[in-house]
């Protein structure tokens, strides 16, 4: 099952309120760049429970859900086994 | 030009959230309920699975326990409720700005104006419906009318995740079939007194005579008769998101609590009503009011309760004078029979607090003054570093002393008229 992972992100706040993440550090020190992000609007995460800004990113050529559920952030993580 | 009024309701409100934070339950029979220990322990809410179990809302848990034995209990998060309470109304506002709440999960819209742009009440009903599930992962149901009342009713017909829409042609099939009960403002005893005259279904009632009805129940009589005929032509408010949902004139401002424990003696219940009375003459400063009217509400261990209330000799908005009168009324009404199991403290007929006072010769009003000023300075004390910082030595040394009416106090559903 996925679980709630919160990250740690480096966002740009534009001049009209549009908040876009540009970087996720990760807890082992491993620093994702967000090559684009391709998509984003309001939307849930049914698998891991949680609501919020969904960017939908492109992350080493991977399609990434990041969550912005104010103030924190959230991907949808792998349980580690 | 005819209205276009849509009703949403969110299914199952609370539990669904609570089901949305926590997949590992989302199959499971789940209902929020509050606290026992606290003596709270009623089901606020359950979800569908629990509902077929039998569960309902009100019930104590262990009943429901008893019905459902998985039954999942979720303390309640009203934090998040109210966030996604308001994440919902900002749905509503893409259709519409006409947007009147009803409690935390229902609300009216009015789209005849929008229905240009976006077409339909039913188009609408459904892009709301499809907006909400995707961005809250909630669903509602959706009534579509021309007035409010069958609005509302076309959003409890079908459940969960429906949308009815009932029309001039087909309202006689659907609404007039139902149970007069399932009519808005239709209680437990307007029905039994309903049925007393042979009046079973909405329908009956929609071609009972007006003046009978007006007979029978007075002008509540005239207006059901209405509602019945879907004649209802109350304009959905619009509501002022700034404005905290009650945009309504104010009536009464007041705070109950059912005690973690029971009130044996006066000094607990001197205690629970200074408490309250901090919170309510808080509020009452807040919206610049004075009272002239203070109103208890006891209810004891048999859940029988009573309401009495005092006028003041003059309009006030003094924590102190409102407790006393609170007191007083409460000594004088109450016995200690039984032990007090909740308490409410009430004040009414709210005056704006520049009305002029008219003074006498006899009491001192210096202390009025000074005793004002004491409130707002602990007011302001209390707005910087909470309203627990500064308490009265009455409310210290007794385990409910840190309750806090006034921070946990919740906007309940308001009336409809």
């Amino acid at each position: 099952m996925a679980i709630k992972k919160f990250v740690q992100v480096i966002a740009k706040f534009e001049e009209d309120g549009k908040i876009i993440p540009l970087k996720v550090l990760w807890e082992d020190g491993r620093v994702f760049i967000i090559d684009r992000v391709l998509d984003m609007r309001p939307g849930v995460s049914l698998k891991v429970g949680g609501q919020g800004i969904r960017y939908t990113c492109r992350i080493q050529n991977k399609e990434v859900c990041l969550y912005y559920e104010e103030p924190k952030w959230f991907v949808e993580g792998k349980e580690k086994s | 030009m005819e209205r276009i009024i849509l009703h949403s309701d969110i299914n199952s409100f609370y539990a669904n959230v609570e089901c949305l934070y926590h997949p590992e339950i989302r199959n499971l029979p789940v209902a929020v309920g509050g606290n026992p220990e606290k003596r709270h322990g009623i089901i606020l809410a359950k979800n569908q699975k629990a509902k077929e179990a039998g569960v309902k809302t009100g019930e104590v848990l262990w009943q429901a326990r008893g019905k459902c034995p998985e039954l999942v209990v979720m303390p309640p998060n009203y934090q998040l409720y109210l966030r996604f309470s308001r994440l919902a109304r900002k749905i509503y506002n893409r259709y519409s700005d006409q947007v009147e709440p009803f409690g935390l999960d229902e609300a009216w819209l009015d789209v005849t104006n929008s229905a240009q742009i976006h077409g339909s009440g039913r188009v609408i009903a459904e892009k709301i419906s499809r907006d909400i599930q995707d961005e809250l992962g909630i669903t509602v149901s959706i009534g579509v009318s021309w007035n409010k009342i069958f609005a509302k009713f076309g959003s409890d017909y079908q459940k969960p995740n429906a949308i009815t829409v009932i029309t001039r042609d087909n309202y006689k099939k659907i609404v007039w079939q139902q149970e007069v009960g399932d009519l808005l403002y239709v209680g437990r005893s307007t029905k039994k007194k309903l049925i007393k005259y042979g009046i079973y279904t909405i329908g009956q009632l929609a071609q009972t005579s007006l003046d009978f009805l007006v007979l029978q129940f007075g002008k509540m009589g005239a207006v059901l008769w209405r509602f019945a005929n879907g004649q209802d032509d109350s304009p959905v408010k619009s509501f002022d998101e700034h404005y905290n949902g009650n945009e309504r004139i104010l009536k009464s401002i007041g705070n109950s609590i059912t005690t973690p424990r029971d009130l044996k003696d006066l000094q607990d219940v001197k205690l629970i009503i200074y408490m309250l009375t901090e919170s309510v003459a808080m509020r009452l400063r807040e919206t610049g009011c004075y009272c002239l009217t203070v109103a208890i509400h006891v209810r004891n261990k048999e859940l029988h309760s009573f309401t009495r209330q005092v006028k003041l000799a003059k309009p006030s908005d003094l924590t102190r004078e409102i407790a006393e009168a609170a007191i007083a009324l409460f000594e004088n009404n109450y016995d200690f029979s039984s032990d007090i199991r909740s308490m409410g403290v009430r004040v009414t007929d709210l005056v704006p607090d520049s009305t002029p006072i008219q003074l006498d010769l006899f009491s001192n009003e210096i202390i009025r003054v000074r005793q004002a000023r004491l409130d707002e300075t602990v007011d302001q004390l209390r707005k910087r570093f909470g309203n627990l910082a500064l308490r009265r030595a009455v409310t210290i040394g007794d385990q409910m002393s840190g309750l806090d009416p006034k921070k946990d106090h919740i906007i309940h559903p308001i009336g409809y008229f």
